[in-house]
C-alpha cells in the first residue's frame, strides 16, 4: 500500500495509529473530567487505557500487514517498518505500565484517573518521536511526550521526593529542549531544510561533511539527546528522577521514555547524517563513558530502586554501542535490545513495586533477604530479570547484548566491544548481589515480608514479561527476523548507496 | 538411532530429571536424583563400546538453530571428550550419594540445581557450534553459584561470587573472540557459522596482532577455569566453601574444562600464537610455578580442604604441561592425569566431606590417631592419596609418568623440575595423613568417630575401583584417546609449519 501524503486521504492514513490514540486520549480526557473521585474510576479509566492502546496496536498492524510505504520522499512522517515497531514497542511498554499502575494507584492512593491520560498523550509524543520524518514533528512529539512525563514525575503530589524529581525533569528537560531545538536551527541554516531525507542529500551534494556550523548543529543536538537517554555526562539528572517518581512512572520513564529518544535520535543519525561520520566518535565516546560510569557507580548503589536507575543508565551505554555502528545490523540489534530491555526492566521494576511502599526508595538491596523462602515465585521472576540485565545465556538480555556486540564486531569496533563486555563483568557486581540476598541470605526478622504483594494485573505484567525474556533467550528466531527486515527498512538517504557490511 | 540421540538425551535427561525433583515431594528429592543420574550414567556407558576410535568426531547430531546468525544445535564426541563426557556421568550419582546426609535443607533445589549442572557439563564438552559451547560455558555458572553460596561453609557468599566474577571476565573476552572469528571467517568464506568445523579451517590462518588478541581471549577464559598459577585465587575459596558434591564437582569436571577449552580451542585455533617460543616459555613457566607453588603451599594449608583445593593447581599444572610439550606420550599423559584428577581428588573431596560431617571441622589439626578408630575410612584415604601423590600401581603414575616421558622430549629441563613437583605432593599428602591418621590419639571427640557407612563404601568403591583399573591396565583407555591425540598433535603442527601461518 503507498500512500501519497500530499493528498488528505494518504495523510489520514499514515497518521492513522496516532489518530486512533489522540481520539482515545480525548474520550479518556472527557470521562475523567466526570468521574474522578471513586477507585472504580480509576479502574475504568486503566481500562478504557488497556483498550486504547491494543487497537492502536491492532491499527499499526494493519499499516505493517499491508506494507504501507511512501510515493516519493516522506514529508514530516516517515511511513516503513522502523515506525511500525517501535510504535509496537511503545505501546507494549505502556501497556505493561498500564498492567503494574492498577493496584499501584491505589494502594498508593494516588486516585487520579488523569495518570492515564497523561500516559496516553506521553505515548503518542513518544509514536510521534519514532515516526519523525522531520525535525519538528521530531521536536512535537518529544515536547509532547516529555511536558506528559513532567507531570507523571510529579504525580505522587504529597511526597516531596516526588515534586523534587518533576522539577528537576522539567528543567534538565528544558534545558534539554532548548539544545535540541539551537541545534535543529543551526542544521536549517546549514541546509535549508528541517526534512531528514533532505538533509542527508543536501549534506551528501553540498559537501557540508565538515561544515561547522552543520557540525556544531549537530553537536548541539546530540547532547540533547545525549540529555534524555541519559548519557554519561549528561545523566545527572536520572538517578534523583528516577528515585523519586512513582515506580511505575519509572519503570516507563527507564523503558518507553528512553527508547523514544534512542528511536529518534537513531533515525537522524542514519536518515540524515551518514555523511557527516564526525557523530560516530562522539557517539562511541559517549557509549564508553556511559557503560563505565553507569556500571561503576550502580556498583556502590545499596538502595534497589537507585541501583536500577543506575543500570538503566549502564543499559543506554550498551544500545549507545549499537548507535554507534550506524549499520542496518546495528538497527537491528538496536531494536531487539530495546526489546529485551524493556521486558526485563519493567519487570525489575514491577518487582520493586510489589516490595516497597510510598515511593520504593528506601528499599534496599539487603531488605530482600529471605525473600526465596517466603515468596518463590516473586523471587524468581526477579531473579531472571536480574540475569537477563546481566546479559546470561538463556534470556533475552544475553541474545540482545549478543546482537549489540556481533553489530559492533562488523564494523570492527573491538574497543567498544571489549568494553560493553568489562563492564558487562563489572555488572555482574551488582545485579548478582540481589540474587544472593533473595537466596542465600536469611529473613532479617519473622514478619519481613509479609506486605510483599504482587496485584493480580502486575502480576501478569510480571508473567509476561519472564515469559517473553525466557522465551526469547532461547528462541529468538522470530524477533530477529522481524528486527534484521526493519533495520533494512530505515535507509540512510535515498541517493546513498549502502556499503555492505562486513569490515 | 542411539547413536544419534545419545547425546541429545544426555542433555535433556537430567534437566528432566531436575524439573521431576523440584515437582515431587521433598523427601523423594535425593532418591530421584540419585535415579535420575543413575540412569543418565547407564545411557552414556554404551558410548565405551560404540566409541570407534580413530573414526573423528562420533554421535553427532547438527540442526539449525538460530538461522540469521549461523547457529546450529551441534553436538559431537571424540576421543578427547568421550572421558570428559563419561567422567561427568560417572562422578554425578556418586555427588548425588555423597550428599544424602550433607544437605538437610532445601533438599528439591539443591538436587535438582546438580541435575541441572550436569547438563550444562555435558553441553561444554559436546558443543560443537561455539554459540552452544559459550551458553552452556555460562549456563553451568549458575548452578555452581547457587550450590556455593546456598549449601557452603562459613564464608560462602564471598566465594560464590568470586567464582561467578572470575569465571565470567573470562569468558566474556572469549565470546568477543568467538564473534571475531565468526567474522573473519564470514567475511573470508562468505558462509557465516559458528560451526567448529568451520572456524577450525579457516581460524589458524588468522594474521598475527588478531590472532594474539583472539588467542588470549581464550587462554584467559581456560586459564582462570584450569586454574593456572596467577589467575588461581578463586580456587581455594569456591573449594573450600562449597558443599562436599560442589568440592568434587569443582575439581573433576569444572577445572577439565580449562584444559579442555585449550586443548579444543586453543590450541588448535591458534597454532601460531600457541607454539610461539615466548608464548610456549612463559605457559611451561607458568605450569611449573604451578605444580611447584601449588605443592608448597599445599604443605602448609592448616585446612584440609583446601590443602586438597591447592593441590589441584599443581596436577592442573602437570596437565598443562603435558599439552603443551605436545608430544602424543605428554597429551596422552595429560588426558590421563584429568581423568585421574577427577577420580582421586573427587574421592579426596568425598572424605574431606565425611570426616567434616563426622566433627564438623575441616582442621588437620582436629584429628590425629583416628586410624585406631576408623581403620576402614584410613584406608580408604591411604589408597587415594597415595593416588594423587602418583604411586606405581595407582592411576595416578601412569598419568605423571606419561606426561613426564613425552615433556622431556621437548623440555628437559622443565619435565626434570615438574619431577621434583611429584616429589613437593608426596611430602604435604603424607604429612597431611601423618597428622590425621597417625599421631597420637589426643583428642576426646575424636575416640569416638564413626566409620564408614555402607552408603559411604558405596561411594568410595566405585573410585577405588577405578584408581586400581587404570593404575594396572590403563590401555583401553589410551587406545581410545590415542588417535584423537595424534591428529590433535599433527592438526596443530601442520597448521604450524604452513607458510600461510603469521609469525
Amino acid at each position: 500500500m503507498s500512500l501519497d501524503l500530499s493528498i488528505p486521504r494518504g495523510l489520514l492514513l499514515a497518521l492513522l495509529p496516532e489518530l486512533v490514540l489522540t481520539g482515545w486520549a480525548m474520550i479518556l480526557l472527557l470521562f475523567v473530567a466526570w468521574r474522578h473521585r471513586t477507585t472504580r474510576d480509576l479502574r475504568v479509566a486503566g481500562g478504557i487505557t488497556a483498550v486504547a492502546l491494543v487497537t492502536t496496536a491492532a491499527t499499526v498492524w494493519w499499516l505493517w500487514w499491508n506494507q504501507a510505504g511512501v510515493a516519493g520522499i516522506a514529508q514530516m512522517v516517515a511511513v516503513d517498518d522502523y515506525r511500525w515497531v517501535t510504535d509496537w514497542l511503545f505501546l507494549g511498554a505502556a501497556g505493561l505500565t498500564v498492567l503494574v499502575s492498577f493496584e499501584y494507584l491505589e494502594r498508593e492512593r494516588l486516585l487520579a484517573p488523569e495518570y492515564y491520560v497523561l500516559l496516553l498523550f506521553a505515548v503518542i509524543g513518544m509514536m510521534l518521536m519514532g515516526g519523525a520524518e522531520d525535525l519538528m514533528v521530531l521536536f512535537l512529539g518529544l515536547e509532547l511526550m516529555s511536558i506528559a512525563v513532567y507531570v507523571l514525575a510529579g504525580f505522587d503530589r504529597r511526597n516531596p521526593r516526588a515534586a523534587e524529581a518533576a522539577l528537576k525533569y522539567f528543567l534538565i528537560g528544558a534545558f534539554a529542549s532548548g539544545f535540541l531545538l539551537y541545534g535543529i536551527a543551526l542544521i536549517y541554516g546549514a541546509t535549508g531544510t528541517t526534512n531528514l531525507s533532505l538533509v542527508g542529500v543536501q549534506v551528501d551534494s553540498l559537501r557540508l561533511g565538515s561544515d561547522p556550523m552543520l557540525l556544531i548543529g549537530l553537536g548541539l543536538l546530540l547532547v540533547g539527546f545525549a540529555f534524555k537517554v541519559a548519557a554519561v555526562p549528561f545523566h545527572m539528572w536520572a538517578p534523583d528522577v528516577y528515585d523519586g517518581a512513582p515506580t511505575p512512572v519509572t519503570a516507563f520513564m527507564a523503558t518507553g521514555v528512553k527508547a523514544a529518544a534512542f528511536a529518534a535520535l537513531f533515525r537522524v543519525l542514519t536518515e540524515a547524517f551518514p555523511q557527516a561520520g564526525a557523530w560516530r566518535e562522539i557517539v562511541a565516546g559517549l557509549a564508553i563513558l556511559t557503560m563505565v560510569a553507569g556500571n561503576l557507580v550502580a556498583l556502590a548503589q545499596r538502595s534497589l530502586k537507585r541501583m536500577l536507575a543506575y543500570s538503566s543508565i549502564a543499559h543506554a551505554g550498551y544500545l549507545l554501542v549499537a548507535v554507534a555502528t550506524g549499520t542496518s545490523a546495528g538497527t537491528a540489534a538496536f531494536l531487539v535490545y530495546l526489546v529485551a530491555y524493556t521486558l526485563m526492566t519493567l519487570g525489575a521494576f514491577a518487582l520493586l513495586a510489589a516490595k516497597g511502599r510510598g515511593g520504593e526508595s528506601d528499599v534496599l538491596i539487603d531488605d530482600l533477604a529471605g525473600l526465596a523462602s517466603r515468596r518463590p515465585w516473586l523471587a524468581f521472576a526477579l531473579a531472571v530479570c536480574m540475569l537477563s540485565l546481566l546479559g546470561f545465556p538463556g534470556t533475552a538480555g544475553f541474545i540482545a547484548k549478543w546482537y549489540i556486540l556481533l553489530a559492533a564486531a562488523g564494523v570492527g569496533e573491538w574497543l567498544l566491544a571489549a568494553i560493553l563486555v568489562l563492564t558487562s563483568v563489572v555488572s555482574a557486581g551488582y545485579y548478582l548481589p540481589v540474587i544472593m540476598v533473595m537466596y542465600m541470605k536469611p529473613e532479617p526478622f519473622e514478619q519481613a515480608h509479609t506486605g510483599v504483594k504482587l496485584g493480580r494485573l502486575a502480576g501478569v505484567a510480571v508473567a509476561a514479561a519472564v515469559a517473553g525474556i525466557l522465551y526469547f533467550g532461547v528462541r529468538p528466531n522470530g524477533l530477529l527476523d522481524l528486527a534484521k527486515e526493519t533495520g533494512v527498512g530505515v535507509k540512510p538517504v535515498p541517493t546513498f548507496t549502502v556499503e555492505p557490511s562486513g569490515r | 538411532m542411539y547413536n544419534q540421540w545419545i547425546l541429545t538425551v544426555l542433555l535433556a535427561w537430567p534437566a528432566l530429571g531436575a524439573l521431576l525433583v523440584l515437582l515431587a515431594p521433598t523427601r523423594w528429592a535425593k532418591h530421584l536424583a540419585f535415579a535420575a543420574s543413575l540412569a543418565e550414567f547407564a545411557l552414556s556407558v554404551p558410548l565405551w563400546w560404540r566409541f570407534v576410535p580413530g573414526a573423528g568426531m562420533q554421535f553427532a547430531l547438527d540442526v539449525p538453530w538460530i538461522g540469521n546468525w549461523g547457529i546450529h544445535y551441534g553436538v559431537g564426541l571424540d576421543g578427547i571428550s568421550l572421558f570428559m563426557v563419561l567422567l561427568t556421568t560417572f562422578l554425578m550419582p556418586l555427588s548425588v550419594l555423597g550428599s544424602y546426609t550433607y544437605i538437610t535443607k532445601r533438599e528439591r533445589a539443591f538436587y535438582a540445581l546438580l541435575l541441572l549442572l550436569t547438563t550444562g557439563m555435558i553441553g561444554v564438552f559436546v558443543s560443537l557450534d561455539l554459540f552452544l559451547f559459550y551458553v552452556m560455558w555460562e549456563v553451568m555458572l549458575i548452578p555452581m553459584y547457587f550450590i556455593i553460596g546456598v549449601w557452603g561453609g562459613e564464608d560462602r557468599l564471598y566465594a560464590a561470587i568470586k567464582f561467578f566474577i572470575y569465571t565470567m571476565f573470562g569468558s566474556l573476552l572469549m565470546l568477543v573472540a568467538i564473534l571475531g572469528l565468526y567474522y573473519l571467517a564470514g567475511s573470508k568464506t562468505g558462509v557465516y557459522s559458528f560451526a567448529y568445523a568451520h572456524l577450525l579451517a579457516q581460524a589458524p590462518a588468522l594474521g598475527a596482532p588478531l590472532a594474539w588478541w583472539f588467542f588470549g581471549a581464550f587462554f584467559l577464559a581456560f586459564a582462570i577455569k584450569v586454574p593456572m598459577f596467577p589467575f588461581h585465587t578463586w580456587l581455594p575459596d569456591a573449594h573450600v566453601e562449597a558443599p562436599t558434591a560442589g568440592s568434587v564437582i569443582l575439581a573433576g569436571i569444572l577445572l577439565k574444562m580449562g584444559t579442555y577449552g585449550f586443548l579444543r580451542f586453543g590450541l588448535p585455533f591458534f597454532p601460531a600464537v600457541a607454539l610461539h617460543p615466548t608464548v610456549q616459555a612463559g605457559i611451561v613457566i607458568l605450569s611449573l610455578v604451578g605444580i611447584i607453588y601449588g605443592g608448597l603451599v599445599a604443605m602448609v594449608q592448616p585446612d584440609f580442604k583446601k590443602l586438597i583445593a591447592y593441590s589441584s593447581v599443581a596436577h592442573l599444572g602437570f596437565v598443562m604441561l603435558g599439552i603443551w610439550a605436545l608430544t602424543l606420550q605428554s597429551v596422552q599423559g595429560a588426558l590421563l592425569i584429568m581423568i585421574n584428577h577427577g577420580i582421586s581428588t573427587g574421592a579426596l573431596f568425598f572424605l574431606a566431606g565425611m570426616l567434616y560431617e563426622r566433627r564438623h571441622s575441616r582442621l588437620i589439626e582436629a584429628f590425629g590417631g583416628i586410624a585406631k578408630v576408623v581403620p576402614l575410612l584410613a584406608a580408604v584415604l591411604t589408597i587415594v592419596s597415595l593416588s594423587s601423590i602418583g604411586l606405581p600401581g595407582t592411576n595416578g603414575f601412569v598419568g605423571e609418568f606419561l606426561v613426564l616421558l613425552g615433556a622431556f622430549q621437548t623440555y628437559p629441563i622443565a619435565a626434570t623440575i615438574a619431577t621434583t613437583g611429584v616429589i613437593v605432593a608426596a611430602a604435604y599428602l603424607l604429612w597431611a595423613l601423618q597428622r590425621v591418621l597417625f599421631n597420637p590419639l589426643d583428642k576426646r571427640e575424636n575416640e569416638k568417630l564413626l566409620d564408614l557407612t555402607p552408603r559411604e563404601l558405596a561411594v568410595l568403591v566405585p573410585l577405588l575401583a577405578c584408581i586400581v583399573w587404570m593404575g594396572v591396565y590403563p590401555r583401553p583407555f589410551l587406545r581410545r584417546m590415542e588417535p584423537a591425540a595424534q591428529q590433535l598433535i599433527q592438526q596443530i603442527k601442520s597448521a604450524n609449519s604452513t607458510p600461510a601461518a603469521a609469525r
